[in-house]
């Protein structure tokens, strides 16, 4: 049987058209996936921007601190490392440390010897996010700078971006340091060689609840919506003198400290 | 052509030997696949969406999961048949699966498929 070139095509044509068409309709796949939709939480806490005032003057003895980091780094599954590859969500340091643009020679005494919360300060403009090459980094609508472990790949730029420290490597499997029968089943704990930090409880935000430090701190530290001039947090800075680290960086932190 | 008695001999070695994953079982009677016997969830009759689509499908649900929690903050799931599900491998798939070495593990291993899930997310205590 002889066939001629127009022939082949006319076939090869239809054959292709109708491989193609059935690919797009699918089968099943697409029948269910199409049916199924994705909706934020009902009873989540939303806001048009996240942030946190800590009263630093409240915190007084190191069990003050020690609640809310406690909460914290169980809520995380933050594993405790004790060198200089430890893992940090939410630490404490020394006035000149956490603000070392802000002091002046002959400050108080309270000041001086003061401890104060230091934490990832979700900021406006984020420099983490900037640099992430992979957008493992980013920042939500509502002003949480958040972190996608899937896809960190351990380049440590947001390390280097952050002005603030706020980050943490992973320099060994952090599983090592944790109790495995002690782990909060409901949170993932990090794998080996992704970067980490606090983040706002976004988890806890969804299902409603505040964050564990906010929760564990009684009211010594105040978490709400920025944008919205009837909540707690709005009132807290209005009648409060407030400072946030190193205003000259331009990054517009998210975490607000009462002096 | 030149050399025939080698070049085809050669060439009949070469294609028995290429094709041999293909017979090899049969002839030797070794390989043979089973679909591996899955442990199901005891008190659960049916998963989010059918089986056929999960079985062939569940990476992406999974993948797509992740963005919507993560990225988009959508943890709720409403599924093809209308019921609600919490977006989360850790308290919704595994809250059921609670066998992960009888129900992941047996097809992951027999298809060689190492996912990396298990190096976060935390396995749940049912798994014996």
């Amino acid at each position: 049987m002889k066939r001629s070139r127009r022939q082949f095509l006319k076939v090869a044509s239809l054959s292709v058209l109708g491989l193609s068409t059935h690919l797009a309709t699918g089968g099943i796949v697409n029948a269910a996936e199409q049916g199924a939709q994705y909706l934020p939480n009902e009873n989540g806490l939303k806001a048009g921007r996240w942030a946190m005032v800590i009263d630093t003057r409240a915190f007084e003895t190191p069990e003050d601190f020690d609640v809310c980091v406690k909460a914290c780094h169980k809520a995380h599954n933050v594993p405790n490392i004790p060198n200089n590859q430890n893992i940090k969500w939410l630490w404490t340091d020394t006035y000149e440390h956490v603000f070392p643009e802000q002091g002046n020679n002959h400050m108080s005494e309270s000041l001086e010897n003061r401890d104060f919360f230091v934490l990832c300060n979700h900021c406006e403009n984020p420099p983490c996010v900037r640099v992430c090459p992979t957008k493992a980094t980013y920042k939500k609508p509502d002003g949480i700078v958040a972190m996608d472990y899937h896809r960190c790949i351990g380049c440590r730029f947001c390390m280097a971006g952050c002005p603030y420290g706020a980050r943490s490597f992973n320099f060994s499997d952090p599983r090592k340091h944790l109790d495995m029968g002690e782990v909060n089943p409901e949170f993932p704990t990090r794998m080996l060689g992704v970067v980490e930090k606090c983040n706002f409880c976004v988890e806890r935000l969804a299902q409603g609840l505040m964050p564990a430090c906010v929760e564990a701190a009684e009211g010594k530290i105040v978490f709400g919506d920025l944008n919205d001039p009837e909540s707690e947090v709005r009132k807290v800075l209005a009648e409060n003198f407030t400072i946030r680290r190193k205003p000259n960086v331009g990054t517009q932190p998210g975490v607000y400290y009462i002096i | 052509m030149y050399n025939t008695k080698y070049v085809l001999p050669g060439l009949l070695i070469f294609l028995a030997l290429f094709t041999s994953p293909f017979w090899a079982g049969k002839v030797f009677g070794t390989a043979s696949y089973e679909r591996p016997k899955l442990a199901l969830p005891a008190d659960q009759k049916e998963c989010i969406e059918p089986v056929e689509y999960m079985r062939a499908e569940h990476m992406q649900i999974l993948d797509t999961w992740r963005d919507q929690a993560l990225r988009e903050g959508k943890r709720t799931y409403v599924a093809s048949n209308g019921k609600v599900w919490n977006v989360s491998l850790q308290n919704t798939c595994m809250k059921c699966h609670t066998n992960k070495a009888e129900f992941c593990d047996k097809c992951h291993t027999s298809n060689s498929v190492t996912p990396y899930c298990w190096d976060c997310h935390v396995e749940p205590k049912g798994n014996q």
